[in-house]
């Protein structure tokens, strides 16, 4: 090791021992640079972020439902000004709308899913000390609280929070309010954050890996979150220029998206003009489609760790998912103005990128169908994570199906910016993300805390969140094959096409406030039992996993011993073994 | 170039006398690159020799103040996917641009 | 606790962690400026004339900086050859001309700046304008970052040379990949703004 660092202390009172440090709360608790804190103050933060972002959309739900109607008692806390008369102004709406979108994918399940899964996760399932670079997590971690503020901060400009969708397409958010410049600089700082984290990421995989854990025997969830990984660290930086971009356009009057021309209001706008629109959209697509995948990746990552250890057998086709899932993260970045069909673009490129758009789900199905045939011959155990794990696979299995005519050029004409497009994409990050990041959260939880969760309020928990979910998401299907297009502030009510599905955006609204009546369960569980839920030992699952070396909860330095990784991470039911499983770095 | 402290002197001897050569040339290719442009050939001649030009400098910052000549594999793999994306990222937007309905006409 | 192989190498890849650290961020750089240099491309084709940049820009004083960014980046790796041939005071004296160097190119830059901003030309007269001030606005970012990191080895963190000269070569050989991108950008810069 450091075998020249001669280490010389000044006589002091105070702390600072080399190895026993004894850190104040401020060092230990909020300032730390132990992966294990960070990953829990992501994930307590994400978590906090994904309910606002959640009530963000509650509120819409009132105006989709019931368009024009007066909502009282919130209506008189928010305010005159967005809803005079306890009704959702149009310009409200659209903050809610673009701010709900922003909230649940940059502040909620990215930083859950890889700030606080990969991070507390990650060392651990590969037998490391800690990240590669622990001063840099913590800065990870405080850019994305600075842009967390920043973005809740917004809500109090002018004129109010971005409302330009989470997609601030230019012209419109060059020329909106100043909600959307603090949405820019709140952007900046969220991708700092991710960048110096996926830095972190591949380097520790790369380098800190246990003696013996080839890149072969990692756990397919640190596939996953390396692949992630690199699809932040080489996405992220072209929507970091297109929104300084952007910021020029709107605080120096730079033209860069505006065309020459525009006409704003009945008025010419006094622009040097000659900037395209179509600029900001390639550059963000280029962030947004692999961000997507962002959003997927530790899903399946956390799902074929629950699946696993639940169906006590290895996963089926390990080989298989890894080759996709490394091929899934080279192809994102090439199929992005599949978004982007209808903006006049030409049969030639429109050939190319639905091609590849196609060949993407290639990979996706391997994975999904690996996971299924994976199940077969399985002793599956019923616990919540299980519950949650298996219901991904139908849900994302419906969202991943629904993708494919969005995916086809022509297909997509009628479909485009409907609501069967938010129905897809909700399909899959909703009862899908989502619900792994549940099982994820049940299946760790223990490892964290050093206690298990209460299975009854799981499942509680579980059976309402699965049927709230269908019965929001599914109808939207049919309101967007009607034609009813999304953002719209009524919910289509103006438009005869919409009327024989305008029932249904009532049922959706019914389901989502019913599905956050679920979600109490499963807020009072993951408090109660810090102090109250059923004490456990290391290992409570029976898992082959590293991490379940490491006592519940791992002490700072995570192992008692170094460990060091003798077999593939599945080795469940060996025969001729003790037990129906073997931990990767058992002796 | 390995990062330890291990002293190769004459190693580092040859390595300085590579970096100044590089030195000489870079200067030498600046001055060439700014010539070239006083002759304001057409459009996409001047930007292919400019570009040529930059890329030959550049390759030697990298292949030798970086010293990727020398680098590990691992490191070449990681910047020959980021090349890969950047070339992507510099030609799928404007090909899809021109090739769309605002270019035409 | 120690995190292993931040010092000493790890066989298999035969790499320590900075420097697998430094890379991956210089990697996202290439993807930064890369989306500008595609913004620009996408801009310019589309545009229906666009000036040449000798016609805006002053070529003197940018070759001039060119060849000071240059001088910097070889100051810069001998800075560091210099540690690896332990010789500290001669390190310090190229670490400062390094630092120095990247002073004499903001000044410049300054001076660019200054005389643009006073004949009226600035980011919102036209887009060839805008494009050059945020591709050299960041670009000088980074060039203060950079010197910023350099400033900080130079001075309060050679302090490390005493207690741990191996790690200290190896920072400063990290610090030297940025600044030498930092230079690499520019030289895709120059051509593109200023003669193109």
């Amino acid at each position: 090791m450091s075998e020249q660092a001669v280490v010389t202390h000044a006589p002091h009172g105070a702390h600072e021992a080399h190895h026993h440090e004894e850190l104040g709360f401020w060092r230990k608790y909020v300032f730390s640079v132990d992966h294990k804190v960070i990953g829990i103050q992501y994930g307590v933060t994400g978590l906090l972020f994904l309910l606002f972002g959640f009530s963000l959309m509650m509120l819409m739900r009132w105006q989709l439902a019931y368009p024009g109607a007066a909502l009282p008692l919130i209506g008189r806390i928010v305010g005159e000004a967005r809803m005079p008369g306890g009704t959702i102004v149009p310009e409200f709406y659209n903050e809610l709308g673009a701010m709900h979108g922003t909230i649940m994918v940059f502040l909620g399940v990215v930083p859950l899913a890889v700030g606080g899964f990969g991070n507390f996760v990650l060392p651990l399932q590969i037998g490391a000390p800690d990240m590669a670079f622990p001063k840099l997590n913590m800065a990870s971690y405080w850019f994305f609280f600075l842009g967390g503020v920043t973005m809740l901060a917004s809500f109090a400009a002018p004129g109010g929070a971005a409302q330009s969708g989470w997609t601030s397409y230019t012209p419109l958010s060059v020329i909106a309010g100043s909600g959307q410049t603090w949405w820019l600089v709140g952007m900046i700082f969220l991708i700092t954050s991710s960048l110096l984290g996926a830095v972190n990421f591949i380097t520790t995989t790369i380098q800190l890996r246990a003696k013996g854990l080839t890149f072969m025997r990692f756990p397919f969830f640190v596939w996953a979150q390396f692949v992630t990984a690199f699809l932040l660290l080489l996405a992220f930086p072209p929507l970091e220029a297109a929104g300084v971009m952007q910021l020029m356009d709107r605080v120096a009057g730079t033209s860069f998206f505006l065309p020459s021309g525009l006409v704003v209001s009945g008025q010419v706008i006094q622009r040097a003009g000659g900037g395209n629109p179509l600029l900001w959209q390639h550059l963000f697509w280029f962030l947004a489609h692999p961000e997507v995948y962002v959003l997927i990746l530790p899903a399946m990552g956390i799902v074929a760790e629950v699946i696993a250890n639940n169906t006590r057998k290895p996963l089926w086709g390990y080989r298989t998912m890894v080759y996709s899932v490394i091929f899934l993260g080279f192809m994102s970045f090439i199929v992005w103005a599949h978004h982007m069909f209808m903006t006049g673009m030409g049969t030639a490129m429109a050939a190319f990128f639905q091609t590849t758009t196609m060949i993407i789900s290639i990979p996706s199905v391997a994975i999904l169908t690996s996971l299924i045939i994976s199940l077969w011959g399985g002793s599956i155990r019923y616990n919540t994570p299980m519950l949650f794990a298996l219901a991904f696979l139908p849900m994302f299995g419906i969202g991943g199906l629904t993708g494919l005519p969005l995916g086809l050029n022509v297909a997509d004409i009628p479909l485009h910016d409907t609501y069967y497009v938010i129905a897809h994409f909700h399909y899959v990050v909703a009862p899908g993300t989502i619900f792994a990041l549940f099982a994820g959260i049940y299946y760790w939880f223990p490892k964290a805390t050093g206690r298990k969760m209460n299975e009854m309020l799981g499942a509680i928990h579980f059976a309402g969140s699965f049927v709230c979910m269908n019965i929001v998401f599914m109808p939207m299907f049919l309101v967007g094959l009607a034609g009813v297009s999304r953002r719209l502030f009524d919910g289509g009510a103006t438009y005869s096409f919409s009327q024989p599905v305008l029932h249904l955006n009532v049922v959706s609204s019914w389901g989502a406030w019913t599905l956050a009546l679920f979600q109490i369960p499963f807020i009072f569980n993951f408090f109660w039992s810090i102090w109250k839920g059923e004490k456990t030992d290391a290992n409570p699952w029976q898992a082959t996993t590293m991490e379940w070396a490491a006592p519940s909860p791992p002490p700072h330095g995570n192992f008692l011993e170094t460990p060091e990784a003798h077999r593939g991470p599945y080795e469940y039911s060996v025969s001729g073994a003790s037990k129906d499983y073997v931990l990767q770095s058992e002796a | 170039m390995e990062s330890t402290t291990t002293d190769h002197a004459a190693e580092i001897d040859r390595h300085v006398r590579v970096y100044l050569t590089v030195f000489a040339s870079l200067m030498v290719l600046t001055l060439v690159t700014v010539g070239i442009s006083r002759f304001h050939f057409p459009v996409p001649i001047a930007v292919t020799v400019a570009l040529l030009v930059a890329t030959v400098k550049g390759g030697l910052v990298a292949c030798y103040f970086m010293h990727l000549i020398s680098e590990k594999r691992l490191i070449i793999a990681i910047l020959a996917l980021t090349v890969f994306f950047f070339i992507a990222l510099v030609a799928l937007p404007v090909i899809t641009v021109h090739d769309g309905f605002w270019m035409r006409g | 606790m120690e995190i292993p192989y931040a010092v000493e190498v790890r066989r298999d890849t035969g790499l320590i962690n900075g420097k697998i650290g430094i890379w991956l961020f210089l990697a996202s750089e290439v993807m930064l400026f890369g989306a500008l240099f595609a913004s620009y491309i996408l801009i310019r084709t589309g545009s229906p004339s666009w000036p040449r940049g000798d016609t805006m820009l002053d070529v003197r004083l940018a070759t001039f900086n060119t060849l000071v960014l240059i001088s910097s980046s070889v100051t810069m790796v001998m800075a560091w050859a210099s540690l690896m041939r332990h010789r500290f005071e001669t390190f310090r004296m190229y670490m400062g001309a390094t630092i120095l160097l990247g002073l004499v190119f903001l000044i410049v830059k300054y001076f660019e700046y200054s005389a643009h901003i006073h004949e009226g030309a600035v980011p919102s007269t036209n887009n060839f304008l805008a494009i050059y001030y945020t591709l050299t606005g960041l670009h000088m970012l980074h060039v203060a970052g950079g010197m910023a990191v350099n400033a900080y080895f130079w001075g309060p963190g050679a302090k490390l040379w005493k207690t741990n000269p191996e790690w200290f070569t190896n920072r400063v050989e990290h610090s030297g990949l940025f600044w030498h991108f930092v230079d690499l950008v520019w030289i895709f810069l120059f051509p593109t703004l200023y003669l193109l």
